[in-house]
């Protein structure tokens, strides 16, 4: 009497998933009883009894049933958009997908040499400030104050980004520099500023800076705050940078020092490559973190998407809908969060297996 | 000069003094300016501020404090709540976060889907939305009069959570919270120390229940000590007219607060246990069931301890990222050390020496907390250099 092997069937499966004992039978019904309560509450609040048209505003009771989408069908513009003039919003829509788009490349590995990747990020940037502002090609100029939405919030995003990788590398390499005062004020530095919170970097950055500074050297109050959030992302960043360099073979830096070549050559082309590599799992990490930490400009009093989505429930007509906006403007940060959070855990799941 | 950069040493020493020195150029500078605009202003600069009554009161303070109060008082408050704050948060969301991590890795399918979901959603959201939505959430609620009412000793309304209180002097509260820390300490040296290693462990917790019932019976003692005169022991929140009398009051801003922090901390800590647990091999487990442990057993003796001694470097850079998160209180209002600091600056125009007690204040904290929890990693983390994972 031979055990012919049998494979296991789809029943099989569900039944080792979820009830492989009466303990875990008895888990799978409550959590599944308390998912389906959840999820049919949710479906009636949302979709059942929603009112989805501007038109029917009248149908959203104050405290009623359903969800009263029709806000954001009225104020959907206000809420992307912000105080961008109303002819000129297919610029800002144009921009914001010029950025996302550039976003999308930089996930393709072809992109991934400082060469490209840097000329694809400086070409998105300008084309999307140059589609912003205006003032050439026979487009109306349109002032850094009149910007809002998810516009501001990419704006910012993408010029801390663009500013703050580069200073990360330069402070990464400062910090392990063989020069020790170098390496020790910078890492002074870079822990003190590791230790502020973000806002209070913002708020140093926005009110209290001009007061230091020469008056030359003040510029814009946005200008100011993405020079402070970058700063705050370079020393982030150049940890997460020289954790990558400190998990490299002492090895490669020798041979490469052997072979006679000079400190940039082995730091362009051996020890950064290497590192950036090794580092990228957190690294996309620390763009998600900063992403989401774009809203911080808020309490600043800059206009970005959370900002709009306050003054969409501002006026009387509906100071009642602030679930909604708040569940729209939630939607749009989680579609963008969690496509970089799933990029990074793949590249991170694609590292484990180049790694065995 | 030229034989001067060819030497190596001489050059490595000119590039430290050319980087250190032109830091120092630029904080004087700064400094010079500083001086020049506000001397424009006509303003004076120093500490001196920090003694001059305030004129502004605070909404929230667990300590008294008046109008007439001064500047170092209404920092103190400030650094205060924001510390209660913090506590209260990390602690549920540790907690939080702790169950979410174990219904991933539970192995039931259902639980793992209610912990992945709660996960992405919750981490995946700004923590400035989320604590503006529960803000939203509880202004809600129903006024005063229409409160929700549990079993007529606390009530749920939109100008906040009104609880039972006692009738008892700041003091003794301080003291009993002490008294806590102390037994707590207590508990942890007699878990920890090497002078008890070799105490029983039924010896150990009986230790560890007198130590307890110490603490109960101090607490007592100075809760009895402590009474206000002329009054009820208990404090029982009534309504009066538009609003609640007595009781403990919790304001929309701070539950919004800690509802917020907690679970977008919690988001956070549960990947982390969840790491944790991935990272204490299958084969400790095994051995465990091998050698007759139930699952519960294998659990809690086994997997969990292992399990935390690997997540605990990650847990106190991620206590340290939470505790600064709490600023973004300043949002809805909630009087923490930041927003004492931002209005005190609007009120007394005294920047920068301001923005310097913040940023120390702030250096502190965070060094103290990663220092005490470095401290305990130290201890409980695995000795000797075998690769046991």
């Amino acid at each position: 009497m031979t055990k012919t092997y049998r494979a296991p069937t789809l029943w099989d499966r569900i039944r080792a998933d979820y009830f492989s004992s009466r303990l875990n039978t008895a888990l799978t019904l409550t959590f599944g009883a308390f998912v389906i309560w959840v999820l049919w509450n949710l479906a009636n609040w949302g979709l059942i009894h929603a009112v989805w048209s501007a038109e029917n505003r009248d149908l959203c009771g104050h405290g009623g049933e359903g969800a009263c989408w029709a806000v954001i069908d009225a104020r959907w513009r206000l809420i992307m958009f912000g105080l961008y003039p109303f002819e000129e919003q297919w610029r800002s829509a144009i921009a914001c997908c010029a950025l996302v788009l550039v976003g999308i490349l930089s996930c393709v590995p072809w992109f991934w040499n400082a060469r490209r990747i840097s000329i694809l990020w400086v070409a998105g940037f300008a084309t999307f400030y140059v589609l912003m502002r205006g003032g050439v090609f026979g487009l109306t100029p349109v002032f850094e104050q009149n910007w809002g939405g998810l516009s501001l919030t990419l704006f910012i995003f993408a010029a801390v980004s663009l500013l703050g990788m580069p200073l990360a590398i330069v402070f990464a390499l400062l910090r392990r520099s063989e020069l020790p005062w170098i390496a020790r004020t910078m890492g002074v530095i870079i822990d003190t500023i590791r230790s502020l919170p973000l806002l209070s970097i913002m708020f140093t950055f926005a009110i209290v800076l001009p007061f230091v500074l020469p008056g030359w050297m003040i510029g814009d109050k946005l200008y100011r705050v993405i020079v402070g959030y970058a700063l705050f992302f370079a020393c982030y960043q150049a940890e997460i940078i020289r954790g990558g360099m400190q998990a490299l073979p002492a090895g490669q830096e020798e041979a490469a020092k052997a072979l006679g070549m000079s400190y940039v050559h082995r730091i362009a082309y051996i020890v950064l490559p290497q590192a950036f590599r090794n580092a990228l799992p957190p690294t996309i990490n620390q763009f998600v973190i900063t992403f989401k930490e774009t809203s911080l400009v808020v309490i600043i009093g800059f206009f970005e998407i959370l900002a709009s989505g306050h003054a969409a429930f501002g006026t009387s007509e509906w100071n009642f809908a602030h679930v909604e906006v708040y569940a729209f403007v939630a939607l749009i940060y989680f579609v963008f969060v969690f496509a970089l959070s799933r990029y990074g855990a793949y590249l991170e799941r694609r590292t484990a297996i180049a790694a065995r | 000069m030229q034989a001067l950069l060819k030497n190596k040493s001489s050059r490595d020493t000119l590039a430290q003094v050319g980087f250190v020195g032109s830091i120092l150029l630029m904080i004087v500078v700064f400094a010079i300016t500083a001086r020049s605009n506000l001397q424009a202003q006509g303003m004076t600069s120093g500490f001196g501020f920090l003694d001059r009554a305030t004129g502004w009161g605070v909404n929230f303070s667990l300590i008294e404090f008046s109008t007439s109060d001064s500047y170092l008082k209404v920092i103190w408050v400030g650094i205060l709540n924001s510390l209660f704050l913090g506590a209260i948060s990390l602690v549920l969301a540790t907690v939080f976060g702790t169950v979410v991590g174990i219904l991933r890795v539970s192995g039931n399918k259902m639980a793992g889907l209610i912990g992945t979901t709660f996960v992405e959603v919750f981490r995946n959201v700004p923590l400035l939305l989320q604590v503006f939505f529960w803000y939203a959430m509880l202004t809600a609620l129903p006024k005063p009069k229409q409160a929700y009412d549990i079993l007529g000793v606390a009530f749920v309304s939109g100008r906040g959570i009104y609880l039972p209180g006692l009738n008892v002097s700041g003091m003794s509260v301080f003291l009993s919270v002490l008294a806590l820390l102390v037994a707590t300490a207590l508990v942890l040296f007699i878990a920890m120390s090497r002078r008890f290693r070799h105490t029983e462990p039924t010896q150990k917790r009986t230790f560890n229940r007198l130590i307890w019932l110490g603490w109960l019976l101090v607490t007592v003692a100075l809760f009895w000590l402590g009474r206000l005169p002329e009054t009820t022991l208990l404090n029982l929140p009534y309504l009066k007219g538009l609003n609640f009398r007595e009781g403990i009051r919790v304001s929309p801003e701070l539950l919004a607060c800690i509802i917020g922090i907690s679970i977008y901390g919690a988001a956070y800590i549960g990947e982390i246990v969840r790491a944790g647990f991935n990272s204490v091999s299958s084969g400790q487990g095994e051995a465990g069931h091998a050698l007759g442990l139930t699952p519960w057993q294998t659990f809690t003796r086994i997997r969990l301890p292992l399990a935390i001694r690997a997540v605990m470097p990650t847990l106190i850079n991620q206590y340290v990222w939470l505790f600064k998160s709490t600023t973004v209180g300043i949002a809805i209002g909630f009087v923490d050390f930041f927003m004492i600091i931002s209005t005190s600056i609007n009120q007394s125009g005294q920047t920068l020496e301001l923005i310097a007690i913040l940023m120390g204040g702030f250096l502190i904290i965070n060094y103290s907390i990663a220092y005490v929890l470095n401290r305990v990693n130290d201890a409980i983390k695995l000795k000797g250099t075998q690769l046991r994972s």
